[in-house]
């Protein structure tokens, strides 16, 4: 057991690196920075509500992340099979698994890196009133695990395929079904013609649901499940898929 | 000896080819196996299934003692291996390389600073030390990818065409690499250079068409066809067909293929499949019809010449 988390940090140490290796990282950070910015400044009106919360700010992360993950997760597969530095990866004595839970993490702790930048607009927050900070922290974990769940589909969607952009597009889909899924114009599309089971497990995948339900404060035992157990089924699905796609 | 690689019936079908087909191979301590074949013969997916990488469709294959299958983590601790084309993160400097590859192989500080110091002088890394690997030539490239095969000083080490794109020198210096490592180990090269066979290997494996051919020393190999039923002439005319219709007749009912043009002159093969010939008397009777024979003896193939009969006869 300590040899598998010590070539998971391993894996995490490297994979984190290779994010600042490359120009990547700066773009990502800058781009996710400014769309945050702006939606929560001038689309939502942060000042003209006149209200001390980060609502404005957290009702754009579903939307953001569905872009913006699949950016992050495209490359932790795809390049190794297409550069094939997988054949090394696979040959070498440790479980598959601790290499796929530590590519995860470290695309985590990026997203993370990524979160705290925005802690400004909390103390800003703070600056101009006295907001509940219990629910802007709530928001944040409630972010933090949607990140990990998209996070956690893009990386499996990765191992599909050798092109980073192929991996990106299909991850953005699959994310964007994920998000939508409990919006009104989804389910009434659906319950027109499907059994009500169908209808309601399709509602009970929504992402939005859960993420609205989490930065109004209230962290509740249904949503951690939700966001976790995403998060290990798509890592097992990942590990099978590594497994079966590395030699193709 | 100790059998250190041992591959049995391996197998593997991809669609409706067959990559292939029932391959066995041991390797001993101490013995550098020189894997042959034509391009598509197979031998990478050997190689794969060897490592571990590959699952076969049956066969079984051990690195140390341990099943590559049933227990991939003891075997593949005793494994070094050389992928295709050197695979390695091209972002990442020589020295962050070769340190993230050697903890992953579980080494760790005074160790693992010990052995990528051995590196570096032993492979002669010490020049790019801290460079980004995508900024090296192919030579320092492919030195990079036996470096991280060396790192944990495995038993085994596997190399899928460690000299291809090399140039003469670099080729040269890689064949010391493998001779200077060879005697406590067991290697598998793979590679199309025959030369390469003859200068480092200790043992050649033919493989063609997903089968194994033939599995003997070089030596052996070439030895294997001198046997006294085989002559070769060497002509000079410019006029080489009327000249092998003449000496036909007097050769006694010889097969005759021409091996080789070179120059203006021609080499033929005699076969005498069944009564050895004496190459004195075929040498009177054509010299004494006058024909522009240079040369009479005994066939002495080269490993080229045993490699094309080899893995030509099964097409």
């Amino acid at each position: 057991m300590t040899a598998s988390l010590s070539s998971v940090s391993v894996v995490f140490g490297r994979e984190f690196r290779a994010y600042f290796a490359t120009p990547l990282a700066a773009i990502f950070l800058v781009v996710f920075l400014a769309l945050a910015g702006a939606m929560t400044f001038f689309v939502s009106g942060f000042f003209a509500r006149g209200s001390a919360d980060m609502a404005a700010f957290f009702t754009w992360m579903p939307w953001l992340f569905l872009v913006l993950l699949p950016a992050i997760g495209m490359r932790l597969w795809a390049e190794e099979r297409r550069s094939g530095t997988i054949e090394l990866l696979m040959t070498m004595p440790v479980a598959p698994w601790t290499i796929v839970l530590g590519k995860f993490l470290a695309g985590w702790a990026f997203t993370g890196v990524a979160l705290a930048l925005t802690t400004p607009l909390w103390i800003t927050v703070n600056w101009l009133g006295s907001p509940d900070n219990g629910v802007i922290a709530a928001g944040y974990l409630g972010t933090f695990l949607m990140a990990g769940a998209f996070l956690a589909v893009a990386a499996c969607i990765s191992t599909l395929t050798k092109n980073q952009v192929i991996a990106f597009i299909s991850a953005a889909i699959v994310t964007f079904i994920l998000v939508t899924a409990g919006l009104e114009l989804v389910l009434g599309a659906i319950r027109g013609w499907a059994p009500y089971w169908l209808t309601e497990a399709v509602a009970a995948l929504s992402v939005l649901e859960h993420f609205q339900r989490i930065t109004q404060g209230l962290i509740e035992a249904p949503t951690l499940i939700f966001f976790g157990s995403l998060i290990v089924l798509a890592l097992m699905i990942n590990t099978f898929l590594v497994d079966l796609k590395k030699a193709q | 000896m100790t059998t250190l690689v041992e591959a049995r019936g391996l197998k593997k079908r991809f669609g409706d080819t067959t990559a292939v087909d029932d391959v066995s191979l041991s390797v001993s301590r101490g013995e550098v196996v020189g894997f042959l074949g034509p391009n598509g013969a197979g031998k990478s997916t050997t190689m794969k299934m060897i490592t571990g990488f590959l699952e076969p469709d049956s066969g079984t294959a051990q690195i140390g003692g341990h099943d590559v299958w049933r227990d991939p983590a003891a075997a593949k601790a005793k494994l070094g291996y050389l992928p295709e084309g050197a695979p390695a993160y091209g972002e990442m400097p020589v020295a962050d390389f070769l340190s993230f590859v050697g903890k992953m192989r579980g080494l760790r500080k005074a160790q693992l600073n010990n052995r990528l110091a051995e590196m570096a002088e032993r492979v002669r890394l010490t020049e790019v030390w801290s460079r980004p690997i995508e900024a090296l030539s192919k030579g320092y490239r492919r030195r990079v990818g036996i470096a991280q095969a060396l790192i944990h000083d495995p038993d085994v080490l596997i190399l899928d065409e460690p000299t291809d794109g090399l140039d003469p020198n670099q080729k040269h210096e890689m064949r010391n690499l493998i001779r200077e490592i060879a005697p406590n180990k067991s290697i598998i090269v793979s590679t199309h250079i025959l030369e390469e066979v003859e200068s480092v290997c200790s043992r050649a494996v033919i493989i063609a068409s997903g089968k194994v051919v033939a599995d003997a020393t070089p030596r052996d190999l070439v030895g294997s066809k001198d046997d006294g039923r085989a002559i070769q002439i060497r002509i000079s005319s410019p006029e080489e067909a009327s000249v092998i219709e003449k000496i036909k007749p007097l050769v006694g009912g010889a097969e005759l293929e021409v091996m080789e043009r070179m120059n203006g002159s021609t080499r033929l093969l005699l076969r005498y499949n069944d009564k050895p010939e004496d190459t004195h008397a075929i040498k009177t009777r054509l010299k004494s019809a006058d024909l522009p024979v240079e040369e009479v003896g005994i066939y002495r193939p080269r490993l080229e010449d045993v490699f094309r009969d080899v893995t030509t006869r099964i097409h």
